[in-house]
């Protein structure tokens, strides 16, 4: 957190003979559309963006080390606080590392509770990606629609684990709860509900001239410059890598469902708008299969030693959250606690790419580029 | 509130940091021989079977004795009660004791040889080309097992349960020791009345020395050859599906760069059988660039990159991937803690950028070759990598 980082130069002797002056524009840490506590310093020539300096860590805490001190099963809630917007998936992603170092089996039910809480918290957070992205470009309306739907998705999340964002509800070895009687119902009403709902969205937005006219061609970048920049999930499948976590490196049950993976060639800002809306679809059609299998009965914990202790060793595993492709490394020597924990976070690498996008960029692109990016505080700062 | 009595200078806050962390370290050196202490204390129970053996029949005559042997009995488990608690310090000088053991062993053997005095000369030189290759044989049993607890301690994160072996090994030998020197002490003390017994203890006590040694040797040698054995009970088992990419990793970068850049190759068994290299830290860059533009390892995709800290060195660790060829690759350079160096590869693979500087934040390892390595996640006079395990907040206020 550099406080000097940028000289202001001034330019008298321009052509036009009139004094334009670069400046330094501060950008957060409390500003809406950084959906946190992102700080950016960008300097400007009038409108145009010369360099863009991103300062992050205000909501570091640290996660890593104090991991170092807690026994798996305790960790857990502290990845709730990473991504707190699909808090499920970080769940996943500790519980399905250790899972791999021990062997474990997962029982059929909890392998079910375990994908259906997954998918539907991606749906709610593309809900919430969706409302403030488009609040960030200067819609107010569908912000309103999104919570509203996203609200149904924690009332059902409260019911199954007690808790609206911060769940808690993965083990190693199953999950916490069963879900209650009706749950399942319940969902299943919301996933009929839901894709009739995603029309009304498209029919609000998508064709509207305005919001295309500010995304198409935004926050372009090809193929390679994805790879190189490590970019992964919806940044990486908007230049047209088929490339999904849960297709090509199946994990839980997602190859049991039938779905698609869909891509664009843009690499725009429109391109990950129409993708996140298309998985959202997709979601859902998952959705429909797994609660329609969903097993009448069966355990929600494996058998899991009291005591659990990873084999010395390492492991590095990777799932796909809603932002890209997010890691868990162990290493373990033998012990209940870890001896180092690594979370490889896809807010935080996807990010990286934000000051090449934002170059030469008009300002008023920048809250769409970096809304387009889908980056959640927790998990950059972890 | 002026600035210079808000904020002590760098220099100041590096030497409190310096300060607490060297409290920190005699701390930790203080609770790890705690530690040792009492681990080494609940190893012996468990060892206790072959010192049982070896305890056993000189016990039973106790039974026999005297009302003043049975004193001198008690005193000598007193003494081992004592000696005991001494365990760690003899387990040292019964290392060094070995020696001596198998020398007197073999001046034990020699001397039932000796009384043969009518034997022919030829004869002679071969009983004592005998003894002599008994005695080597029995010194270098002794200094295999001296090898082999040392190898064991060396191999902390290999192989754990080799270490335990020998450590129990190296107990049940203190403890073995300890109890003849009690032993040998206590009939020393009640010399008075059996001085005659004396020598026969003494040397009762010598024999059991030896027997104890000989059975540590014989258990540390298990303990080796069990960790001999743990790579080669892998090898039986169906090779890893990965096993050919390893292969072919392997040989790609031993063509272009020569064997010596991989320090390690294997299958990580816990890690979805990832094909996992060790590359040495001097030619790692080129190793990278290899690995990136080869046609046929072309891995185009960093997926993680962060740091470990083993107490002993710093690991870096790579997780690559190739879309062209969906394979994975996990690459590991070592580094050391006083000086950490590994070559940056930002600029070929641009998502290095902000990993390898949270790396520099919160494990100090330095990457040169990057452009603009300074602290991401941190303030920028924070104090300290934290998660370095010899890491103390600096505290302002202390």
């Amino acid at each position: 957190m550099n406080h000097n980082i940028l000289t202001t130069h001034v330019d008298t002797s321009s052509e036009t003979g009139l004094r334009t002056e670069e400046m330094l524009l501060n950008v957060g840490p409390q500003h809406p559309s950084t959906h946190g506590v992102f700080r950016l310093v960008v300097k400007i020539d009038g409108e145009t963006i010369k360099e863009a300096i991103p300062v992050m860590g205000y909501l570091h805490r640290g996660t890593e080390k104090l991991a170092e001190n807690l026994t798996y099963t305790q960790i857990i809630p502290y990845t709730d606080r990473m991504d707190y917007v699909s808090a499920m998936t970080n769940n996943y992603v500790l519980c399905h590392a250790v899972e791999t170092m021990m062997g474990l089996e997962i029982p059929e039910r909890a392998q079910f509770l375990r994908l259906i809480a997954m998918e539907l918290n991606r749906v709610a957070s593309h809900l919430v990606w969706w409302g403030t992205f488009l609040l960030d470009i200067g819609a107010m309306g569908p912000f309103l629609y999104a919570f509203r739907d996203r609200e149904t998705i924690l009332d059902l999340f409260n019911e199954l684990c007690g808790a609206r964002m911060t769940f808690n509800y993965m083990r190693v070895g199953g999950v916490k709860w069963d879900a209650p009687p009706g749950w399942i119902d319940k969902a299943k009403e919301f996933v009929q509900y839901m894709k009739k709902e995603l029309n009304n969205y498209h029919q609000l937005v998508t064709g509207n001239e305005i919001f295309i006219n500010r995304l198409i061609g935004i926050g372009k970048f090809d193929t390679k410059t994805a790879l190189d920049y490590s970019l992964s999930g919806v940044m990486l499948r908007s230049t047209g890598v088929k490339w999904d976590l849960r297709k090509d490196e199946p994990y839980c049950i997602y190859d049991r469902f039938e779905f698609d993976v869909p891509t664009a060639t843009e690499g725009d800002c429109m391109a990950r708008y129409h993708l996140r809306m298309a998985e959202i679809e997709q979601s859902l059609r998952i959705l429909e299969q797994a609660l329609e299998q969903f097993p009448s009965e069966g355990e929600v914990m494996g058998k899991v030693p009291r005591v659990i202790r990873p084999p010395a060793g390492e492991t590095y595993v990777r799932i796909e959250s809603p932002r890209g492709e997010i890691g868990c490394y162990i290493a373990s020597q033998g012990k209940d606690k870890p001896w180092r924990l690594k979370f490889r976070r896809p807010s935080f690498t996807n990010l990286q790419i934000l000051p090449k996008l934002l170059q030469g960029e008009n300002l008023s692109n920048m809250v769409a580029i970096l809304g387009s990016i889908d980056i959640v505080l927790g998990e950059v700062d972890c | 509130m002026s600035d210079e009595k808000r904020k002590p200078t760098p220099e100041e806050k590096a030497a409190a940091a310096a300060e607490a962390r060297a409290k920190a370290e005699a701390l930790r050196k203080l609770r790890e021989q705690e530690a040792q202490a009492s681990q080494e204390a609940s190893q012996v129970e468990p060892s206790q079977e072959p010192q049982e053996e070896v305890s056993a029949p000189a016990a039973k005559p106790v039974s026999e004795m005297t009302p003043e042997e049975k004193a001198a009995a008690k005193k000598a488990a007193a003494a081992e009660a004592i000696a005991k608690a001494k365990a760690a310090k003899e387990a040292k000088e019964a290392a060094e004791a070995e020696t001596p053991v198998a020398e007197q062993q073999s001046e034990a053997v020699a001397t039932p040889a000796k009384p043969v005095s009518e034997m022919t000369p030829e004869e002679k030189a071969a009983a004592k080309k005998a003894a002599a290759a008994e005695a080597l044989a029995k010194a270098k049993a002794a200094k295999e097992a001296k090898e082999a607890a040392e190898t064991g301690a060396d191999t902390v994160d290999s192989a754990p349960d080799a270490d335990a072996k020998a450590k129990a090994a190296a107990a049940a030998k203190a403890k073995a020791a300890a109890a003849a020197a009690a032993k040998a002490k206590a009939a020393r003390e009640a010399g008075g009345d059996e001085s005659g017994d004396d020598d026969a203890k003494a040397k009762a006590a010598a024999a059991a020395k030896a027997k104890a040694a000989a059975a540590a040797a014989a258990k540390a040698k298990t303990a080796q050859a069990t960790g001999d054995e743990a790579p080669a009970e892998e090898a039986p088992k169906a090779p890893s599906k990965n096993q050919p990419y390893l292969d072919k990793y392997v040989s790609r970068i031993s063509e272009a760069f020569g064997q010596e850049v991989i320090e390690a190759s294997y299958i990580n068994e816990l890690g979805k059988e990832v094909p996992t290299l060790t590359i040495q830290n001097e030619r790692w860059y080129q190793v990278a660039q290899y690995l990136r533009d080869d046609e046929q390892l072309s891995f185009e995709y960093l997926s993680d990159l962060h740091g470990v800290d083993y107490e002993d060195r710093l690991e870096v660790y790579y997780h690559f991937y190739s879309y062209k060829n969906r394979q994975s690759l996990a690459v590991k350079v070592k580094t050391s803690r006083e000086e950490s160096k590994v070559a940056s590869v930002m600029d070929l693979w641009h998502g290095a950028n902000w990993n390898e500087r949270e790396t520099f934040d919160l494990l100090g390892i330095h990457f040169p070759g990057h452009k603009d390595l300074r602290r991401i996640l941190l303030p920028d006079d924070w104090v300290g990598y934290p998660l370095r395990k010899d890491y103390v907040q600096y505290d302002e206020e202390v």
